[in-house]
């Protein structure tokens, strides 16, 4: 048990003493670790306040600010559909939709069996193919709604 | 590699690599953009390498993986030099064949050829109708260059400038060699470079900074990213040499978090360019001394506001602030802090190079040079595009962009992302400069251009930008933390067919509100796709109030489908797609039905029928 409980602890260390504890680099922290565990437990935010030596409120702030951090842990596999405007005009919300209606979750939202994590993003740069859908970094264009059930499929 | 101590040594050096490199040598260069990536691109590379060891060919033939060419709508792209023979669409089944016929025989393959609007096959990447127009003096590199090779940058004279600089000219002449170049700022405001360079280096205190912006939060724009990942030199060379304007030793490029490979590419010949000796302690023996670090964005679009990328660099959230003093003034830290967008840097080297009087000659009196746009939405020829100042929308829409697909009628044009607003198309021969667009009510922004056609809903674009701007205000000042949102939900309630008489006054009014008290330029230029888009789509908003229509068939409260009887054979093939089963068929060769109770209004039976059985009104 305790095990468990001390390697987040030293992999957080380790990471505040990559950056020398220096509290101009809260974010890239941040980054660091949501990178290493995919979201920012409590535990973990309670960490970086008292090894950076910052309000806790501080880091609460700067973690809820930012798009790229999440308190609640993610799926295995996230979805990121592109509604940025070149995707908008090609009808990118009908395609989001279809997601949201194949998984019954909302944007944001995770199913329960954590297997996927639903977000949006604003273009990525692959406009020719829009509308755009990246699950895990894999890009996917000219989504039709169609398209959006066995593209699902293929992640278990 | 030993650091280059002098210019004569970096003289030496691109000698030495000139010399290693035949000119004849046949090079595929494959294009590893975004784009093209997704449409398989890296696959194609990696098989191309994979072809060329096992025929043994290595002497013979160079491959070359580069960043984005511009032309992403027909990627995978290649171009074989030095005879410039263009592929597009290659797939891998394709490599033998270029391999045994283009490369060994010079023979050309029909198939893999462009073709334009009249049927014509295009051999040559010059000759593409798409490329015809332009003038890519800042982008068209990224069709040479290898990123991770510091190399190819040097072969193409990279680096000169910044020699010339150090050694040439003293930072007054740089500054005014900016200044009379009329170089203005990429990044939406338009300030003039050479002015911002002048207030920082005569602003108090030793400690300055430079900051290169590449947060890129228009979310229709991917050129700064594209520069980034496929040149990374070019945009350091502008920093190293507007850092030495300005006398700054440390220096930051903040990436926006979504964009991993511009981190990767801008850490790599930040690497590269210290080992060579154009970074770090005495550049090329110059005495003068500059690090750049990179730090990644947190994913929030109000960072890429100057005082809020501030605070953000500096660890906190990133919040603007009032603007009484200038960050040239006080800045990052406190210190006088120079930001540029990332295409302005990469236009410094150009300006050096060739010297203020030939730069100024291009585009218009008020806005020189080039810009790089993204033409996306409802286009045929989807890509980056690279014209002078002072080109119209018509040359680039229709000789350039190849006009609106599936013979739809072109609606509106939207510049200046989530701060500009929709062009019309009784201005479509608008010249296009800083200028002329802010006085059309729109801006040039950062360069964002996308097409919309007849099945766009101008109420749902400006509901659209004010959601994402809802969405990105940081909440610190009233106006637009509340402003945007009652706007946003008076244009939600249009869409639904719940507006009212007096709406589009009230939006009006707000948006005067926002403009003015707005602590950025987020909320003070938030209203501006609404008011755009009142101001020439009147009556759209009008059919959605007062008829409760939706004239193209977007808001979903406001549009029916249904089933043209005269049209549908019962093919049947919407009934599988429809998600709700609303479609059934009544036996073969009879129109299908609709169970309007069943219709969620996902557009999917829409998508499919090709006979235009489907009717959205
Ligand atoms: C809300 C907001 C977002 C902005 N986003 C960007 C951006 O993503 N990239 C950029 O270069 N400039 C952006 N700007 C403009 C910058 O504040 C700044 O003017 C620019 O980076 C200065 O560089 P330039 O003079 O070279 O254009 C933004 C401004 C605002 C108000
Ligand atoms: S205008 Fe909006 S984004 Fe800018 S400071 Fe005010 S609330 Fe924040
Ligand atoms: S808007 Fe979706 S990829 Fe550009
Ligand atoms: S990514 Fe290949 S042309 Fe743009």
């Amino acid at each position: 048990m305790s095990i468990e409980v001390e390697q987040p602890e030293k992999k957080i260390n380790s990471i505040l003493e990559k950056y020398e504890h220096d509290k101009g680099l809260l974010v890239s922290i941040l980054q660091d670790i949501q990178e290493e565990y995919n979201y920012l437990s409590k535990e973990a935010i309670m960490q970086i306040s008292q090894g950076l030596d910052i309000p806790l409120s501080q880091v609460y702030s700067v973690a809820t600010f930012y798009k790229a951090f999440s308190l609640k842990p993610r799926g295995r596999h996230v979805i990121n559909v592109c509604l940025g405007t070149a995707c908008h005009v090609r009808g990118a919300v009908r395609i989001l939709e279809a997601i949201e209606r194949e998984l019954n979750i909302k944007s944001g939202d995770t199913t329960d069996d954590l297997r996927f994590t639903l977000e949006t993003v604003n273009c990525v740069g692959a406009c020719a193919l829009g509308p755009v859908v990246v699950i895990d970094g894999e890009y996917s264009g000219q989504m039709k709604i169609d398209k959006v059930k066995p593209l699902l499929e293929k992640y278990s | 590699m030993d650091r280059l101590r002098s210019p004569e040594e970096l003289e030496a050096k691109r000698r030495s690599i000139a010399e290693s490199r035949d000119p004849e040598k046949p090079c595929i260069t494959i294009c590893d953009g975004t784009g093209c990536h997704a449409f398989g691109s890296g696959k194609v590379a990696s098989a191309f390498k994979e072809e060329v060891e096992k025929q043994a060919l290595e002497s013979k033939i160079d491959i070359k993986v580069t960043g984005c060419h511009g032309f992403c709508e027909r990627g995978p792209l290649i171009v074989i030099k030095p005879a410039n023979i263009f592929y597009q669409r290659v797939a891998i089944k394709d490599i033998p064949e270029i391999i045994s016929k283009t490369i060994t025989k010079g023979e050309v393959i029909d198939r893999l050829l462009y073709t334009d609007n009249t049927g014509n096959k295009i051999i040559h990447e010059n000759e593409v109708p798409f490329y015809k127009k332009q003038q890519r003096l800042v982008f068209g590199n990224n069709g040479y260059i290898d990123p991770n090779n510091i190399d190819d940058y040097l072969f193409l004279g990279g680096y000169s400038a910044l020699s010339k600089a150090l050694t040439s000219m003293s930072s007054e002449e740089i500054i005014s060699q900016v200044k009379s170049s009329g170089l203005r700022g990429r990044g939406g405001g338009g300030f003039l470079t050479g002015m911002k360079w002048e207030f920082s280096r005569n602003a108090q205190g030793d400690i300055k900074y430079i900051i290169c912006n590449c947060d890129e939060g228009d979310p229709g724009a991917y050129m700064d990213r594209s520069l980034m990942e496929g040149n990374p030199h070019s945009v350091l060379e502008g920093m190293i040499i507007g850092a030495y304007a300005i006398g700054c030793h440390e220096a930051y490029i903040y990436v926006r978090n979504e964009y991993p490979l511009a981190v990767k590419n801008a850490g790599i010949a930040i690497r590269q360019a210290e080992e060579y000796g154009f970074l770090g302690k005495d550049i090329l023996g110059s005495g003068f001394d500059l690090a750049i670090r990179i730090n990644r964005g947190g994913g929030a679009f109000v960072c890429g506001e100057s005082s809020a990328l501030m605070a953000s660099l500096e660890g906190r959230a990133g919040e603007p602030r009032a603007k009484y003093v200038h960050a040239t003034e006080k800045g990052l830290w406190n210190k006088p802090t120079v930001l540029n967008n990332v295409e302005t840097l990469a236009n410094i080297p150009l300006i050096i190079k060739h010297g203020a009087d030939w730069f100024s000659k291009i585009g218009t009196r008020n806005s020189t040079g080039t810009k790089i746009f993204s033409l996306v939405g409802k286009i045929n020829n989807t890509g980056l595009v690279e014209v002078p100042m002072g080109i119209t929308l018509r040359e680039i829409i229709y000789d350039i962009g190849g006009g609106i697909p599936n013979g739809k009628k072109f609606k509106a044009v939207q510049t200046g992302g989530p701060s500009g607003g929709c062009i019309p198309e009784s201005l479509i021969d608008l010249p296009v400069d800083f200028d002329e667009l802010t006085k059309v009510g729109s801006m040039m922004g950062s360069g964002g251009m996308i097409i919309m056609d007849e099945d766009t809903c101008m109420v749902d674009i400006a509901n659209y930008f004010l959601s994402f701007l809802e969405g990105e205000s940081c909440g610190k000042c009233i106006p637009c933390r509340e402003g945007i949102k009652r706007m946003r939900e008076i244009l939600t309630a249009i869409t639904e067919g719940k507006g009212r008489e007096g709406d589009i006054e009230l939006l009006e009014h707000l948006a005067t509100t926002l403009e003015n008290s707005s602590l950025c330029a987020l909320g003070s230029s938030a209203a501006n796709p609404v008011l755009t888009t009142i101001r020439y789509f009147r009556d759209e908003y009008e059919a959605h109030i007062r008829d409760k229509r939706c004239p193209a068939g977007v808001c979903k409260e406001l549009t029916t489908y249904f089933i043209n009887d005269k049209k549908c054979p019962g093919c049947g093939l919407c009934i599988k797609p429809c998600p709700t089963y609303a479609i059934t068929s009544d036996g073969k060769g009879k129109p299908v039905i609709l169970d309007q109770k069943k219709c969620i209004k996902c557009g999917s039976c829409y998508d499919v029928c090709k006979l235009g059985a489907i009717i959205r009104n």
